[in-house]
C-alpha cells in the first residue's frame, strides 16, 4: 500500500519555494506523437506495416526491418523484470525527487521498455502499464499494480505525472452554473482541500445557492471573466494558493453566420469562452507556474471544459463554435507555455449540455455530473485531453479519420 | 473689461464664494456596477468594462490609459426619445440631436423615499402628484421631475435590483402620473435613482412601462441610476445633464450634478 498524503503544512516563510524543473522536451516527431496519444489516455506503440513487431522507444523507422510504423493501441499488461534506484542524477527536477525507482519491464505489446514504477510493485509482478506525460509533457512508461492497491493515487513518484486533486486548492470559475457546481462537488469527492467558486454576480441571485453554504470546504469567490480586473483581483488575492483551475465559464447562444445572429451576443460569446481564458491564464498562469513543485499542493493544472465544435464549428451555433475555437487556439498556446514550468493544460470536450440553451437540440446531449467526472478523471491520470459524452466522442473519431469531411458534415 | 452685470457673471460669482452649491448626481461608472437585467432571451445590456492600454510600462513608458466599453444605458445614464418605440418617428430624438438647452434644467423634487422604503413596489399616481401639489406647491413647466426615493443608498446590495423570481421590485409611476406629468405640467423628463425610470414591476403595468413609453414617445428625457437626489431643495435646484454626443444614439452614460443656493 501507499502512505496515504497527509494534507500539507503552511510554508515555511523562511524557506525559498523550490522552483518546478521540468525535463528537457523532446524534439523528435514520433515523440510528439505518442506525447499526444498518452495526452488522450490511450496506451500505444509503434508497430511495423511490414514486420507487424511493436517497437518502443518512438522511432522513425522500425529498428528490426526499417519498414513504416503506425501508432496502435496496445495491451496494457507486462511484467517487472529488473528494478534500480536511481540515488544520483543531473537532471534538476528528479535531483529534488531522489531516491527514484524505475525498472524494465517485458511489455505484453513484445518489446522490454525501461519505466517509472509504482511503490506497490516488485520484480516478477504483474502490471498494468500507462502511458503517461512528464512535468514537461514528454511521454514515458509507467508501472502500476494489476489490481487495486489502498491509497494507489498517493504514491509520490505516480502524483508526479498526474495532477490529482486530493489536498490541492482549485478555483472553478463559474459557480453559477450547474456544471460549475457538479464540478466542485467532484472535486471535493475527489479529496480537493478546497474549491474556490467563482461568482460573477455576487449580488443577482443564482440556483444552488444553499446546497454551496452548506458544503464545507466551498469558499465563492467573486470572478467575472469578462471584467481584466476582477480576474487580476482575484490572482492578487488568491493566485499563491491556487494549485488548479478549472475553467467551466461558457456562454452558448444558437445563431447562424449571415442569418439568425447577433453581433453582440457572439461578442459576449468571445469575451466569455476566448478572451475569458485569456485573462484567466494571464492573471494566474504566471503563479501557477511558479509552484509546480511545491510539495503535496503544488500547482498542477489549467482544465478547460470547451465544445468539441471548436474542431468543425457547428451549423445552428455557428458563433459559439467560432469563440470554442478561438479558445481551443489559446488553450494550445497555453499548454506549449505551461509545459516549459511544469503545468499540464487540458481540455475537456462536450457535445451539447443538457442546458437551457440546447432545448431544441434533439438527444444525446451530455450531462453536467458526466463532465464533472470527465474533468476528476483529466486530472487523477494526467491528461491533456478528452471528449465527453456521445456527440462529442463520435464527432472527435470521424475527425480523426477526415477533418474535413467532418467539418462538412457538420455544416452542411 | 468686466460685465459684472451679466447673469453668467452673477453666477460664476454665486459659484466662487460658494452661495452655488454644487452636487454630483452621478455614480461611480465601475465594471461592477448593475446594469439592467433583461429576460435572458433578449440582448443584455453591456456592463462597463476597462481594458488597460499601458499604465508607464512596455506598451506605453509614460503614460496611462484605457479602452472602455459599456452599452448606452450602463450606469447613471440619458435617455433620448428614441430609446422607445412610441419615440422612434421624433425630430431630434437621438442623443446628437437632442437640443443643447435642454442639457441645463430645472428640477422639482418629488420625495417618495418613505413609501418606497415601506412598500419597494410602490406606484407613483396622479392622485399622489395632486396632493402632493396641495402640500408644496404647483409643478412648473420644462423641470426635471426628479423622483426622490433613497434607492441610491441600496448600490452595491441585491436590493438596488430587487430582483426576485417574479422580477424586479422598485417604485416608479403608473400611466396616469405620466400623462399628467407630460401633458399637464410639461416636465423636460424623469429622473430616478433606480436603474430604469418604470418601476421594477412596469411591464406588467397597462400600458406596459408607462414612463418610457409616453416619456419618449412625448419627446420626453430619462435619467436613471441618480444618487444625492436627496441633498436637493424640493424646488431651485438647475440640473446639468449633457449626454455623449454619440451619433443617433439611444441614450448615453454622463457625468449628471446640479447647482442649488447654498441657503
Amino acid at each position: 500500500m501507499s502512505n496515504p498524503l497527509s494534507p500539507p503544512k503552511r510554508k515555511d516563510p523562511l524557506t525559498p519555494s523550490r522552483l518546478g524543473h521540468v525535463p528537457p522536451r523532446l524534439r523528435s516527431r514520433a515523440a510528439k506523437a505518442m506525447a499526444v496519444r498518452a495526452g488522450q489516455g490511450r496506451f500505444v506503440l509503434q508497430v511495423c506495416e511490414g514486420c507487424s513487431e511493436a517497437t518502443y522507444p518512438p522511432r522513425d523507422r522500425c529498428p528490426h526491418c526499417w519498414g513504416e510504423l503506425r501508432w496502435a493501441d496496445q495491451p496494457q499488461t507486462a511484467v517487472l523484470l529488473a528494478e534500480t534506484v536511481v540515488r544520483a542524477t543531473t537532471d534538476n527536477f528528479f535531483r529534488e525527487h531522489l531516491p527514484w525507482r524505475i525498472g524494465t519491464v517485458q511489455l505484453d505489446a513484445g518489446p522490454t521498455a525501461v519505466a517509472h514504477l509504482h511503490g506497490d510493485v516488485a520484480i516478477g509482478d504483474q502490471v498494468r502499464m500507462r502511458l503517461v506525460l512528464d512535468r514537461g509533457g514528454n511521454p514515458a512508461l509507467f508501472a502500476l499494480p494489476l489490481k487495486e492497491t489502498p491509497h494507489m493515487q498517493d504514491d509520490p513518484q505516480l502524483r508526479v505525472f498526474t495532477s490529482a486533486p486530493k489536498h490541492r486548492r482549485i478555483l472553478v470559475t463559474d459557480g453559477r452554473t450547474r456544471l460549475g457546481q457538479d464540478v466542485a462537488q467532484a472535486l471535493l469527492a475527489a479529496g480537493a482541500g478546497t474549491v474556490f467558486l467563482g461568482n460573477s454576480d455576487p449580488l443577482l441571485r443564482h440556483d444552488g445557492e444553499e446546497w454551496i453554504a452548506s458544503t464545507p470546504n466551498i469558499d465563492m469567490v467573486p470572478l467575472d471573466l469578462t471584467d481584466s480586473r476582477s480576474v487580476s483581483e482575484l490572482a492578487g488575492t488568491l493566485g499563491g494558493r491556487v494549485d488548479i483551475i478549472v475553467n467551466t465559464a461558457g456562454y452558448v447562444r444558437p445563431g447562424g453566420v449571415s442569418s439568425g445572429s447577433r453581433l453582440a451576443t457572439l461578442q459576449t460569446a468571445m469575451d466569455i469562452n476566448a478572451f475569458g481564458l485569456l485573462r484567466l491564464a494571464q492573471s494566474f498562469g504566471p503563479a501557477l507556474g511558479a509552484r509546480s513543485d511545491d510539495g503535496v499542493n503544488s500547482a498542477a493544472a489549467f482544465v478547460d471544459i470547451n465544445s468539441i465544435y471548436a474542431m468543425t464549428g457547428n451549423a445552428g451555433f455557428a458563433g459559439f463554435a467560432a469563440s470554442a475555437a478561438a479558445r481551443l487556439s489559446l488553450v494550445a498556446g497555453l499548454r506549449g507555455e505551461m509545459a516549459s514550468v511544469g503545468i499540464r493544460v487540458a481540455s475537456v470536450l462536450c457535445g451539447p449540455i443538457d442546458d437551457a440553451w440546447h432545448q431544441a437540440v434533439p438527444p444525446p446531449k451530455v450531462a453536467t455530473s458526466r463532465v464533472a467526472q470527465a474533468v476528476v478523471q483529466v486530472l487523477q491520470d494526467g491528461l491533456e485531453q478528452v471528449c465527453v459524452g456521445d456527440v462529442a466522442e463520435d464527432l472527435a473519431a470521424r475527425w480523426q479519420q477526415d477533418p474535413f469531411l467532418t467539418i462538412r458534415e457538420e455544416n452542411l | 473689461m468686466s460685465n459684472s452685470g451679466s447673469l453668467c457673471a452673477e453666477m460664476a460669482a454665486a459659484l466662487v464664494s460658494g452661495k452655488l452649491k454644487c452636487v454630483d448626481l452621478t455614480n461611480t461608472l465601475s465594471p461592477d456596477f448593475p446594469v439592467i437585467v433583461l429576460p435572458a432571451e433578449f440582448g443584455q445590456c453591456a456592463p462597463f468594462r476597462v481594458e488597460t492600454v499601458s499604465r508607464y510600462d512596455d506598451n506605453g513608458p509614460a503614460w496611462y490609459w484605457n479602452n472602455i466599453s459599456m452599452n448606452e444605458h450602463t450606469g447613471t445614464h440619458f435617455d433620448a426619445p428614441a430609446h422607445w418605440v412610441t419615440g422612434r418617428d421624433l425630430p431630434s430624438n437621438t442623443v446628437d440631436a437632442v437640443p443643447v438647452s435642454d442639457f441645463v434644467a430645472p428640477a422639482v423634487v418629488v420625495d417618495i423615499s418613505a413609501e418606497a422604503a415601506a412598500d419597494a413596489d410602490f406606484v407613483l399616481t396622479r392622485a399622489f402628484l395632486e396632493d402632493w401639489e396641495t402640500r408644496n406647491g404647483k409643478i412648473p413647466p420644462r423641470h426635471w421631475v426628479a423622483l426622490r426615493t433613497d434607492w441610491y443608498k441600496r448600490v452595491g446590495t441585491p436590493d438596488y435590483l430587487n430582483l426576485k423570481k417574479d422580477g424586479a421590485h422598485s417604485p416608479g409611476p403608473d400611466a396616469g402620473a405620466m400623462e399628467f406629468l407630460v401633458h399637464e405640467r410639461d416636465c423636460i423628463g424623469l429622473a430616478v435613482e433606480t436603474v430604469g425610470t418604470d418601476a421594477g414591476q412596469g411591464s406588467h403595468f397597462n400600458p406596459p412601462m408607462p414612463a418610457h413609453s409616453i416619456l419618449h414617445g412625448n419627446g420626453r428625457y430619462g435619467l436613471q441610476c441618480l444618487t444625492n437626489l436627496d441633498k436637493l431643495p424640493t424646488f431651485g435646484a438647475m440640473i446639468v445633464a449633457a449626454p455623449l454626443k454619440i451619433q443617433g444614439g439611444s441614450a448615453s452614460p454622463l457625468r449628471v450634478f446640479a447647482l442649488y443656493d447654498a441657503e
